[in-house]
């Protein structure tokens, strides 16, 4: 199974007759672990990767990092669950260090960021810091350069 | 000045490589996917590159003894007894540029006018053309897709001569991805067994063999290290082609032969690189290992696919090469290439360019991403669809 994982998760392309004959295994058995792996939650979804940099300038995007006082029995997980609920939040994660929760915001310009920040994370019963970073630039997303990838320079063909 | 009639004939004669041709092309067109090179994707694994900078930083600028730095070729010897049982010592070790410094001054040192050179083809450009410039002559063996384009023993036996004097064994084979598994070896062994004649071994390509199995070297074979000039290098498994660098392990009195013609042409093997190459055979095992496993992942997904468009190869198991069989298309080998890299844009190699028993197939590397392979697959597919039509 982790085999077929590591496969898909860099190249969601590949087929399941490419992936079999690319581990020795029947077509089949790739078919149903990637079914089983999507029932049981291991696959997540397939999105696509896009430098909306490159498409309009109505993009942005923001890192929030979240001091918040855990619910006593509940921990984390009330507010982490009230936050991934909003609309605009594309991410939300439990970190260690000086913050708690880092929340990661796309809207249409940084105003609308800094409006969700002061209504409606700020307020929150449990949240009692934030501290706001605008993306600037994209480097490399989910492991795929954003800037200009080095050219082959290979040009023997012996 | 007529420079064709006062230049030496030999190199005159000699046609430029027909890879070149291919590649010119290639690079004056936009959007062209090329499955064309023949050295790794990857970059040298960091460690190494470390090394030579290290190197670099505590000053070694310096030339090296002519035969190389001895803990580099304690390292050889170390590393062909782990990986395949070969039994050298330093004294029988030069450090080369590339495996093609090795090749170049073994037919020098053991080949003379009128002497035979037997070569299996398809294989690598540069044999031939080495040969004939030390005034040998060469005996083309055209090996055959039925016998998955090894060397057999009867072909050997009817290519010898009284003038015989060196086989080359290429293997495992640039173009083909043939490999000579251990029970091949020895029946060219038996041929070879009592004669005089001298075996070139270019492992190249030793480290990149798939299955279960791993290289065998034909030095390893009872009878054959007396008669063996073992030529490799870094450039193919360590993923190290710019660094230029190889080596040559031969008897004595052959080696001492080829270390004259070094000192006079070469003097030592880039210094820098010496010392990285410690550390590519002291440290780097697993990352050799990583990129033959990349390597297999691709070759299955690239063997099974052209099997399904109609391009089938048999089962190369070795390089990152395969030998496509394109003579279902009805084409020649360079009309398949030139046509597919106009309509398509894809490069390929003409099996032609590693010699006239290369009729009939195309040569396409797997030294490219997964991503890049399956595009070019695809525009594969259309065209073989196209030529149905």
């Amino acid at each position: 199974m982790e085999k077929i994982l590591s496969l898909i998760e860099k190249q969601p392309m590949l087929t399941p007759a490419q992936i079999a004959a690319m581990l020795d295994i029947s077509e089949q058995e790739v078919a149903e672990t990637i079914e089983r792996c999507k029932k049981e939650g291991i696959i997540k979804g397939y999105r696509t990767l896009i430098d909306w940099d490159k498409v309009s300038s109505n993009h942005v995007k923001a890192l929030i990092e979240l001091r918040v006082t855990p619910k006593k029995g509940r921990g984390f997980e009330e507010i982490a669950q009230v936050i991934a609920d909003m609309e605009e939040v594309e991410a939300v994660t439990l970190i260690s260090g000086g913050y708690d929760l880092l929340v990661e915001i796309k809207a249409k310009t940084f105003q609308e960021i800094a409006m969700l920040v002061a209504k409606r994370l700020s307020p929150l019963d449990d949240v009692y810091g934030t501290k706001t970073n605008f993306v600037l630039r994209p480097y490399k997303v989910s492991g795929v350069p954003f800037v200009e990838e080095d050219k082959d320079e290979r040009g023997l063909f012996l | 000045m007529n420079y064709d009639k006062l230049l030496n004939p030999v190199i005159v004669a000699e046609k430029p490589s027909g890879i070149r041709r291919f590649f010119d092309m290639a690079s004056t067109m936009e959007d062209c996917i090329v499955l064309g090179v023949g050295e790794p994707d990857f970059k040298t694994p960091w460690s190494i590159r470390e090394a030579g900078i290290t190197s670099l930083e505590k000053g070694r600028t310096f030339y090296t003894s002519n035969s190389g730095l001895i803990p580099l070729r304690k390292e050889i010897c170390s590393y062909l007894s782990r990986r395949f049982d070969l039994d050298y010592t330093t004294d029988e070790v030069m450090v080369t540029v590339g495996g093609s410094e090795g090749i170049d001054a073994c037919m020098r040192a053991v080949l003379a006018a009128g002497d035979e050179v037997i070569v299996p083809y398809p294989s690598y450009v540069s044999y031939g053309p080495m040969a004939r410039l030390a005034g040998a002559t060469v005996v083309p063996v055209n090996t055959k897709a039925e016998n998955s384009f090894r060397l057999t023993a009867e072909e050997l036996k009817a290519a010898i001569t009284p003038k015989t004097k060196l086989l080359v064994l290429p293997y495992p084979s640039n173009p083909t991805g043939a490999v000579m598994r251990r029970e091949h070896l020895e029946e060219i062994a038996q041929v070879l067994r009592g004669t005089d004649i001298f075996v070139m071994s270019d492992e190249i390509y030793a480290e990149l063999t798939y299955g279960d199995e791993k290289h065998v070297s034909i030095a390893s074979i009872d009878g054959m290290k007396e008669r063996t000039i073992l030529i490799n290098g870094f450039s193919k498994a360590h993923a190290m082609t710019g660094w230029r660098l190889g080596y040559a392990c031969a008897p004595k009195p052959v080696l001492a032969q080829m270390l004259k013609i070094h000192q006079f042409a070469i003097m030592s093997a880039p210094t820098t690189s010496q010392y990285a190459a410690i550390v590519a055979l002291s440290q780097c095992d697993e990352a050799v290992e990583e990129m033959r496993s990349q390597y297999n992942l691709r070759r299955k997904l690239l063997t099974s696919e052209l099997k399904r468009i109609g391009m089938p190869c048999y089962d190369a198991e070795g390089t990152f090469y395969v030998f496509a069989d394109i003579r279902g298309s009805g084409l020649s080998s360079e009309e398949f290439c030139e046509r597919l890299m106009f309509e398509k844009r894809v490069v390929v190699v003409p099996g032609t360019a590693f010699g006239d028993a290369g009729e009939g197939f195309v040569r396409i590397s797997y030294s490219y991403s997964i991503d890049h392979i399956q595009q070019a697959l695809r525009r594969m597919e259309e065209f073989m669809n196209g030529l149905k039509k």
